[in-house]
């Protein structure tokens, strides 16, 4: 809401110690945050009332041009100048900028030549002077208004300072004028004249008849009817300098004093032209098909759950939101019908949303708007309209449903003290609350506690429990004031094992060399199936957003590579060649059946049952690990050349991430998508399988735009159970025995399982065991290949003696015979 | 050994004689000076230091000695020993001091030459960060919070105070998953993490809960859908807004140094009464030190209590939140969002593994 301070200024008294400039900070301290300060008017050098002494008519240009002798001061003084406007006459006020004055936006006067006379200033437009919209002609001012000769600033109120204010959605009051001067009189302890205390006239006599179908969405509907408008009538230039400062234009007399009504007291209005409605006025909800065309020129359908005022002939207006094209006032309405109306909150916010019109009024009636307000605020109107405009009002006023107002509050009148930690003097809750409008009642509780019941105002739908009294007070004594005071600290357990090996996996993965990147788990279907997944593939049960910010990515992420892929092709296309990335992160399954979600209050504690409904309404979402790697693994150098990465880089991975979080893995050939088939490492933890590591197929590579041989690796962390570290290492000092045994088998055979059965083989006196061979050759014969390991014996007791070494190796090497047809190379 | 009465020797004697000492000594020191290096010099030492050496061996002979000449061929003896000994040791030096000079200069490499073979990589900031942030609340005794990132609307937003018809409500402001009406959000906000906690453990709750978030903005400099957050969440008997102010304080300080320190300014969130936005004094701000938006907090709100089994009667706590990427980017004086979140390792990898 932007608002000049003047305008705030004329509801409150000021006097020595409080001026318009401490009202942007007071309004932030209170709870009122401040976008924007603005200056308005801001004209610098000679600025006068001046009085237009005589006008020569130009006829010699393609335009009216006048050529005005204007009085600019009272001693006689006089100066000539040009003007282009021609909606004034001898004797009219005007102002005058004279050479030397600076207009907003830098605009310098000087006296120049001009249709062939010299004009020594400018009468100004409102527009010009930054204060009004209208340059349909120069501004002119009341009779009276000032001497010739004064300065036009302070005659103007100019310049101006308007703020811009973000009101939070629960203090509707305070998107008017009226609110907010209530609010400074708090914040900066000033007497308050409220604007609505209008005197109101009692009557009987209804101007038009209303029928409310539906009171649950307009708890009261008020109309009063206004005639004998003069349709000529202007706007005057101050009621244009405050609809301009709060963003709204300037359209007819009728429609600004709605408007301004609306700013100052925060009740929105419409306006019907009389002539063009049709029968009495019935308010209901939507009917199905129903159509209307709005203000704005858009034919809407309409919603059964749409508030609808209509005459005979349907809907003429979206209550609260906007009027319709049909009873639309014009520039030649003289005769109008003005409604006031109280309408629910959420059905208003619904039916602005439906139909995207976050119009001015439907943010005032979605907060809640004073439901006492409709006739003070018909009364403002008309009588802006009688003085303004010349109108009559027509005697009477419809007036249907009954105000709906806040209940008392009760609480423990130190309450605020207890939830601020302070004690504040004796009697602050009193005073605040009722500076806010409150009734207030002290009482004693049977038990003793001093209690205060408090009545909220009409315009305080906002406060309905206890802590929003407490913030009333707190916010009104202050924030400032509340100390700093830690709270004794709990006993804290510090973070949990899945925590803590989510850390150490991020660490030994950077200390090998991978950058953590953190994709969005948004992908699109296309980049899915470039995956080649298998129908029954758990990652094709994916879970769909209903409204993605792409339309074309409108899939949750079921495995973490296609996202982190993104991101590789971002690198990638930079320049980068030799990338690996990591990411840590969930991926979300669908579940094959979706259990309803159960619809569960919050008046208490759901039920474990409801709890566990709950939960089992939720896709899974297991915690996975990947990596994605491509160019060189070890860079080329002065050292010498470069090490691409492959798919051993990527199972290496895995095992780091093992290694980190004290846990081992084994390692299977298996083929599954998206990896290269002969080229792909199942992860197991145990006999779970919990990830898979090579290089990806080629065909995936290609489909999603990555370059050749490119390795991945993927585990889910959620099928790892936490280690529990209870390891307890022994550890011999006698001697060990180092041996090295070459074995010669099919090259089907994987290396991991010939390993594991030599260490089984060798018993308990193999201490470690490494591959440092593979060998390929004519000489082994077609499909063999010999792997070469070196073996290290040690024995817990005693120095081994070599021969218990060589026993235990050649044992080793027997085992592999039998089950592998391992031969000693 | 021999005795007083022991028959002369003369072969024995001889080796005693000075003359046979100092040609041990000569050769010995002729041996020395001939060992071209440490290692060649290593090699000729035990000839005539060792064990076998002339003028260890010449020791034994002097009980063959009269006890009156004992005494002066022991002297002689380890006279001898002793100039051996040192001409070993100048050759030692001054080989040392050959090799110092000379050839470990020439072993010399240029040790500016770069050595990545396999260049370290990167945590991300926001990850580091947010661990930093979880870390000083362990260290106030807090446990950290993990829950999912796909939330029913009881835990994002009935729980959490917010009305039906919030506007946060809608698909203008949260991703929703289809159909229409399936009652599942991707979280906007860590608090869901609170509930969880709060129904999950027993009173008093001191949680901070670190984690992604998503809204519906779209991706810009000063904008993300993804983002991430740290919320807070204390419920206690007598907690009041006094100790949400020392905890953030020194929560700040913790962060940012011992001039930081908080300013609230009252607003409205649907979960927290009173509530309030904060600030932070930040020394090292762009354009000089000022106050930085940061955050929301505020007293927990009688009817998230109720929601989660706590006596709002008996029971108060205090709740707070911020975005990590905001911080990161007026402490490192980030201006566009898109480096934070695109995942170019160039951004990432100048932050090792700590923020």
């Amino acid at each position: 809401m932007r608002v000049p301070v003047s305008w705030l200024a004329e509801h409150l008294e000021l006097n020595e110690h409080v001026s318009t400039d401490q009202f942007p900070d007071a309004l932030v301290r209170i709870g009122h945050e401040v976008e924007a300060i603005d200056r308005v008017g801001e004209v610098s050098g000679p600025l006068l009332v001046g009085r237009v002494a005589e006008i020569e008519e130009l006829t010699e240009f393609k335009k009216p041009i006048r050529y005005c002798t204007v009085d600019v001061s009272d001693d006689g003084a006089q100066n000539h100048i040009i003007c282009g406007a021609s909606n004034f006459t001898e004797g009219d006020l005007v102002v005058v900028a004279l050479p030397g004055a600076v207009l907003p936006g830098g605009f310098e006067i000087g006296a120049r030549k001009t249709y062939g006379r010299v004009s020594e200033g400018m009468i100004c437009s409102a527009l010009e002077l930054g204060i009004g919209e209208d340059h349909n002609g120069i501004l002119v001012l009341p009779t009276g208004f000032a001497e010739a000769g004064t300065d036009a600033r302070a005659a103007l109120g100019i310049p101006d300072t308007v703020v811009d204010l973000e009101i939070t959605p629960d203090r509707g009051y305070a998107l008017s004028v009226r609110g907010l001067a209530r609010e400074l009189a708090c914040a900066l302890d000033l007497p308050f004249g409220d604007p609505a205390g209008l005197e109101i006239e009692e009557t009987e006599e209804q101007p038009w008849e209303v029928k409310v179908e539906d009171p649950a969405g307009c708890p009261r509907f008020v109309l009063r009817r206004i005639t004998g408008i003069d349709p000529t009538a202007p706007t005057p230039w101050w009621m244009q300098q405050r609809l301009m400062a709060a963003g709204i234009r300037s359209i007819s007399l009728a429609v600004d004093v709605t408007n301004y009504v609306m700013l100052e007291l925060g009740q929105p209005l419409h306006a019907y032209d009389a002539t063009r409605m049709d029968g009495p006025i019935v308010v209901r909800r939507a009917k199905q098909g129903e159509r209307l065309t709005t203000l704005d020129e858009a034919d809407r359908e309409l919603d059964p759950d749409d508030v609808v005022v209509t005459d005979n002939r349907g809907p003429i207006g979206l209550a609260g939101v906007m009027g319709g094209g049909t009873t639309e006032i014009s520039a030649g309405t003289t005769d109008i019908l003005l409604e006031a109306a109280n309408w629910e909150p959420a059905s208003i916010s619904r039916t602005a949303r439906r139909h995207k019109l976050p119009s001015e009024a439907a943010k005032r009636f979605e907060r809640g708007v004073d439901p006492l307000l409709p006739p003070a605020a018909l009364e403002l109107a008309v009588r802006l309209l009688q003085r303004l405009g010349d109108a009559e009002a027509a005697h009477g006023r419809t007036d249907v449903g009954d105000p709906l107002l806040p209940n008392p509050v009760t609480m423990a009148i130190d309450l605020p003290d207890r939830v601020a930690g302070v004690r504040y003097p004796r009697g602050v809750t009193v005073t605040r609350l009722t500076k806010i409008g409150c009734r207030i009642e002290v009482f004693t509780a049977e038990d003793g506690t001093p209690m205060v019941q408090a009545t909220p105002p009409s315009w305080r739908p906002d406060l309905t429990e206890p802590a929003d009294l407490v913030e009333e007070v707190l916010r009104l004594e202050g924030y400032d004031t509340i100390p700093s005071v830690l709270p004794p600290a709990p006993a804290g357990r510090g973070l949990t094992g899945e925590q803590r090996r989510l850390r150490s996996i991020g660490r030994a993965l950077a200390d090998d060399g991978y950058v953590e990147a953190r994709p969005f788990p948004f992908l699109s279907q296309e980049k899915l199936d470039a995956l080649g997944l298998a129908e029954d593939d758990p990652r094709t049960r994916t879970v769909r957003l209903l409204n993605p910010l792409d339309t074309e990515a409108g899939l949750l992420a079921t495995t973490l590579l296609p996202v982190l892929a993104d991101t590789m092709s971002r690198n990638l296309s930079r320049g980068l060649r030799d990338v690996g990335l990591f990411t840590i992160a969930p991926v979300f399954i669908a579940k094959t059946e979706q259990p309803p979600v159960p619809s569960v209050g919050v008046e208490q504690r759901p039920s474990e049952e409801q709890l566990r409904a709950l939960d089992a309404a939720l896709p899974e979402q297991p915690e996975h690990v990947a990596v994605l790697l491509t160019g060189n693994r070890q860079r080329a150098g002065w050292w010498g050349k470069g090490e691409p990465a492959g798919w051993a880089d990527a199972v290496a991975s895995a095992h780091g991430v093992a290694d980190a979080i004290g846990i081992s893995l084994t390692v299977r050939a298996v083929e599954h998508a998206p990896w290269h088939p002969g080229r792909c490492a199942q992860l197991r933890h145990g006999e779970t399988v919990v990830g898979y590591a090579g290089e990806l197929h080629p065909k995936v590579l290609e489909r999603l735009g990555l370059p050749k041989r490119t390795c991945a690796m993927e585990l889910e962390l959620s099928a790892i159970p936490v280690a529990d570290n209870k390891i307890n290492p022994v550890i011999s000092a006698y001697p060990p025995v180092l041996l090295d045994v070459a074995v010669v088998l099919d090259e089907t055979v994987p290396a991991a399982e010939l390993a594991a059965t030599l260490r089984e083989g060798a018993g308990e006196l193999l201490e470690d065991l490494a591959l440092f061979d593979v060998y390929t050759g004519e000489q082994l014969g077609e499909g063999k290949r010999s792997l070469a390991f070196s073996l290290r014996f040690r024995a817990a007791d005693r120095t081994l003696a070599s021969e218990e070494a060589t026993a235990a190796r050649d044992a080793a090497v027997q085992l592999a015979g039998q089950r592998h047809g391992a031969t000693l190379r | 050994m021999s005795g007083a009465n022991d028959s002369y020797d003369p072969k024995q004697v001889a080796a005693l004689s000075a003359e046979t000492l100092d040609a041990a000594v000569e050769a010995a020191t002729a041996a020395f000076a001939q060992a071209a290096d440490l290692d060649a010099l290593a090699g000729v030492k035990p000839a005539h230091l060792g064990d076998g050496a002339p003028v260890l061996l010449a020791r034994r002979e002097i009980g063959a000695l009269p006890p009156a000449a004992r005494s002066e061929a022991g002297k002689r003896v380890n006279a001898a020993r002793e100039r051996v000994q040192q001409a070993y040791e100048q050759r030692r030096d001054a080989l040392e001091a050959e090799r110092d000079s000379q050839v470990l200069l020439e072993e010399k490499v240029d040790v500016t030459l770069p050595w990545d073979r396999i260049p370290r990589g990167a945590r991300h900031p926001i990850t580091t960060m947010t661990e930093r942030v979880a870390d000083v609340f362990l260290g106030m005794g807090y446990e950290v919070a993990d829950g999912p990132q796909l939330e029913t609307e009881w835990f994002n937003f009935d729980a959490l105070n917010f009305r039906p018809d919030h506007p946060a409500r809608t698909t203008r402001d949260t991703f929703y998953v289809a159909p229409e009406d399936s009652g599942l959000v991707l979280r906007t906000e860590t608090s869901p993490m609170q509930i969880r906690g709060l129904l999950n453990r027993e009173l008093p709750v001191y949680l901070v809960s670190p984690g992604r978030v998503y809204r519906t903005d779209t991706l810009d400099a000063t904008h993300t859908p993804v983002f991430t957050q740290v919320e807070g969440i204390a419920v206690d008997k007598g907690i009041t807004m006094a100790h949400l102010r020392g905890t953030l304080d020194a929560f700040a300080r913790a962060l940012f140094g011992p001039k930081a320190r908080t300013r609230f300014r009252p607003h409205y969130f649907p979960f927290t009464e009173p509530s309030a936005e904060m600030d932070i004094w930040f020394e090292e701000r762009k354009g000089g030190p000022g106050w930085v938006e940061w955050g929301g907090c505020g007293m927990v709100d009688p009817n998230v209590l109720r929601a989660c089994g706590v006596d709002p009667g008996v029971y108060s706590g205090f709740a707070f939140g911020m975005g990590v990427e905001r911080a990161l980017m007026f402490r490192n004086g980030i201006e566009d969002m898109r480096d934070m979140v695109e995942g170019d390792i160039r951004f990432t990898l100048p932050f090792g593994t700590e923020a």
